[in-house]
């Protein structure tokens, strides 16, 4: 690649534990570095700051998502998977899938979810404030979503525990072929049969989300061939990352004392918690595009069929954005503009669910307990894409 | 961003306008001191910046080659407050008016065969299109529709310089719709369409395209949504019945941003109207939408909005906030 010779390059690997355990050391010498950097380990192009990843988002006419928003360039190499309509497709094929999938998550069906949402969220605040001490991942953040979301989409409650495998091993294919992709791939086989089967109209119940998908095609928005696919879509990206989103709001939470009491003081703050969870610990730490004709970011020339990959975790908290305390997690603070759901055409089309969730279930949680600590050491869980926790043992002191 | 090249912003002469269609006007634009202007492509486009808070994008269509002049067509629309009347009312032939770019969005790829499809004024990047297309010795065929064919700018030149078998015209009052099946229909391999007009044209024609090979359609559309110009022009006010204040959000500023401004916070993500992420009750006033995600039933409704690009269309809002 030509552009190696006039960028700075970092040698660090991105996709290695250490970074993958804790990034933002890292983060900071890539914004520190320049706005475009080189990583010559994959031979890729880097962006850090938040100026140019929105911009790269934004301009999906430069910078396109049908040759993969991973590391593989589908021009060069096949995918492991029939690529996805919504994430790996560009306008005019985009706009037609999405418009019909904004149908389908229209601010009118998320309202209806509220009230079921809720209920489920009392239910385990109750169970769990009342036992004290608990496990905010394995006991919470990976127990509500796959409940709520599993029944808004239509799934059986039987073979659930296929869903977050699937998350994982799909987020861990935008990485390279290291031993997390393939341990996640040498258990995928059973798993990816369980996903291809549920995404079928007769597995899904008749008034969810699923459903809303098929009756879609049904329309001629969208094709029947194309219709099991976007229920993965729901499936594959509804999951893990509020999972994720969850887990790392209650770690935030409990490290920061002082942030949960002003949310138990006020639960209405509980919308401005996540967001700002987001925006501290993006579950989502990377997305990837491919250069579709020579541009320029930031003065720095980008090659055609460049591949580029945008820090999301790391754009964030760059000061020249969000200001000197850039790394301080702070729920009153404004975190609007946060690229932590994407932004442009790819932002996530199911972002009005998951803050639906995350708002219900930590307002419940933060209603019923005066107090959230740690009760023992964090264990990461690594992804060559998402950060967050396997585990979080907390303890919570009743109101 | 955007930026493949340097974009230039200068001051330029309307040397030349005339009326191009019922409605239309083309001008010719030549810097002051004769000086040669930037290159550009077919499919380019420049903003034009009539005003502090008033900036229009016009494609560019005249001749790529000619590098001593630029050439706009604008129509007037019909609501009459926004850049198309200023541009009617104020751009006469000697005065100036500040120019960026050219940029282009929409470039022509090489192909043995286009379709090209105009509605209306989304004539204009076609034009050098054409030409750029013949001299490569392209074949290709433009289906241009329009209201009447008193409204369909550039009919006379396109028919002198093409003939009637490659420019197929079709004002609606005479041949309806236009039929959009037949063009488009069967996916044709070695064809790259190109198509500008109004959003419902557009929608249509990639609805019809989805069947086609992915790139194969080219469509000339700003996203988000274009807005026209807001109900008030003024400021308003916006009462925020949790918080008991009362703001005034001045012409160039945001709800969002006033609200914020005053301590109240807000969600919000995308900040142009299309995550829905800023969804806030009204409880009073009405509102002017300018989101991209209510049906015109769900805006009817007047009980809610995105506060970061929607306004207010009567003095005072009253927002649950």
């Amino acid at each position: 690649m030509t552009t190696s010779q006039t960028v700075p390059a970092l040698g660090d690997d991105p996709f290695g534990s250490e970074i993958l355990t804790d990034p933002y050391e890292f983060h900071a010498r890539l914004r520190e570095a320049a706005p475009v950097v080189h990583l010559p380990r994959y031979d890729l192009l880097a962006m850090g700051r938040y100026a140019e990843v929105r911009a790269t988002l934004s301009d999906w006419e430069t910078f396109v998502s049908s040759r993969g928003v991973g590391l593989s360039d589908f021009g060069r190499e096949k995918p492991w998977r029939p690529p996805s309509l919504l994430l790996e497709a560009d306008p005019p094929d985009h706009t037609v899938v999405r418009t019909a999938m904004n149908g389908v998550i229209s601010p009118r069906n998320v309202r209806k979810l509220r009230a079921e949402f809720a209920a489920a969220a009392d239910e385990l605040a109750d169970t769990l404030v009342a036992r004290g001490r608990f496990d905010a991942v394995t006991d919470l953040a990976e127990i509500f979503p796959v409940r709520v979301f599993g029944d808004a989409v239509g799934l059986p409650a039987q073979g659930r525990e296929n869903l977050l495998p699937y998350g994982a091993l799909a987020f861990n294919a935008f990485g390279p072929r290291n031993q997390l992709l393939t341990d996640a791939l040498a258990k995928a086989a059973p798993v990816q049969e369980w996903i291809l089967a549920h995404c079928q109209r007769d597995e899904l119940t008749p008034d969810g989300l699923g459903a809303e998908v098929w009756a879609a095609a049904d329309r001629g928005e969208i094709t029947h061939e194309q219709a099991p696919l976007l229920v993965r879509s729901l499936l594959t990206a509804g999951l893990d990352t509020t999972v994720y989103g969850l887990g790392n709001t209650l770690y935030a939470l409990a490290r920061h004392p002082e942030q949960w009491a002003a949310l138990h003081a006020d639960p209405k703050l509980a919308k401005f918690a996540f967001d700002e969870a987001l925006r501290w610990e993006a579950p989502i730490q990377t997305f990837f595009r491919t250069a579709a004709a020579d541009a320029v970011v930031a003065g720095i020339p980008i090659p055609k069929d460049t591949k580029v990959v945008l820090f999301l975790g790391s754009a964030n908290r760059d000061s020249r954005h969000w200001g000197d305390d850039a790394e301080t997690f702070d729920v009153r603070r404004s975190a609007g503009g946060h690229v932590a759901f994407g932004m442009g055409i790819h932002q996530c089309v199911g972002q009005p669910i998951a803050r639906l969730e995350a708002e219900v279930v930590l307002g419940a949680f933060a209603s019923r307990a005066a107090r959230l600590e740690l009760d023992g050491e964090p264990v990461p869980k690594l992804n060559n894409t998402l950060k967050g926790w396997a585990s979080i043992p907390v303890r919570v002191t009743a109101a | 961003m955007k930026s493949t090249h340097e974009e230039s912003e200068i001051d330029l002469l309307v040397a030349d306008r005339r009326v191009a269609a019922d409605g239309v006007v083309a001008l010719t634009l030549r810097h002051p001191a004769g000086e040669e202007l930037p290159a550009w492509e077919p499919g380019a486009h420049v903003d034009l910046i009539l005003t502090e808070d008033l900036t229009r994008q016009y494609s560019l269509c005249g001749d790529p080659a000619d590098r001593s002049s630029w050439q706009i067509a604008v129509l007037q629309e019909s609501d009459g407050r926004g850049g198309s009347a200023y541009v009617h009312d104020k751009l006469n032939p000697g005065t100036t008016v500040r120019v960026r770019g050219p940029r282009n969005h929409f470039p022509l790829e090489p192909a043995d065969r286009y379709l090209f499809i105009a509605g209306g004024i989304g004539i204009t990047p076609l034009l050098p299109m054409l030409e750029a297309a013949t001299a490569a010795g392209a074949e290709w065929q433009l289906v241009y529709g329009g209201r009447t064919a008193a409204s369909m700018a550039f009919v006379a030149d396109l028919r002198a310089a093409h003939g009637d078998d490659r420019v197929v015209l079709r004002p609606q009052d005479e041949h309806g719709l236009l039929d959009l099946e037949a063009l488009l229909g069967a996916p044709a391999g070695d064809t790259l369409v190109y198509c500008c007009g109004p959003g419902p044209l557009l929608d249509a024609v990639e609805e019809r395209c989805s069947s086609w090979p992915s790139g194969a359609l080219h469509t000339e559309r700003f996203t988000p949504k274009e807005q026209g110009e807001p109900v008030l022009s003024g400021a308003f006010e916006v009462e925020l019945a949790q918080s008991g204040l009362t703001l005034t959000v001045p012409p160039d500023r945001s709800i969002l941003e006033v609200v914020e401004d005053a301590g109240v916070q807000v969600l919000s993500s995308c900040q142009e109207g299309t995550c829905g992420t800023c969804e806030t009750a009204v409880l009073g006033g009405q509102v002017d939408h300018r989101d991209s995600l209510l049906t015109d039933e769900e805006k009817a409704a007047n009980d809610t909005m995105f506060v970061c690009v929607s306004r207010a269309a009567c003095p005072k809002l009253v927002l649950d906030l």
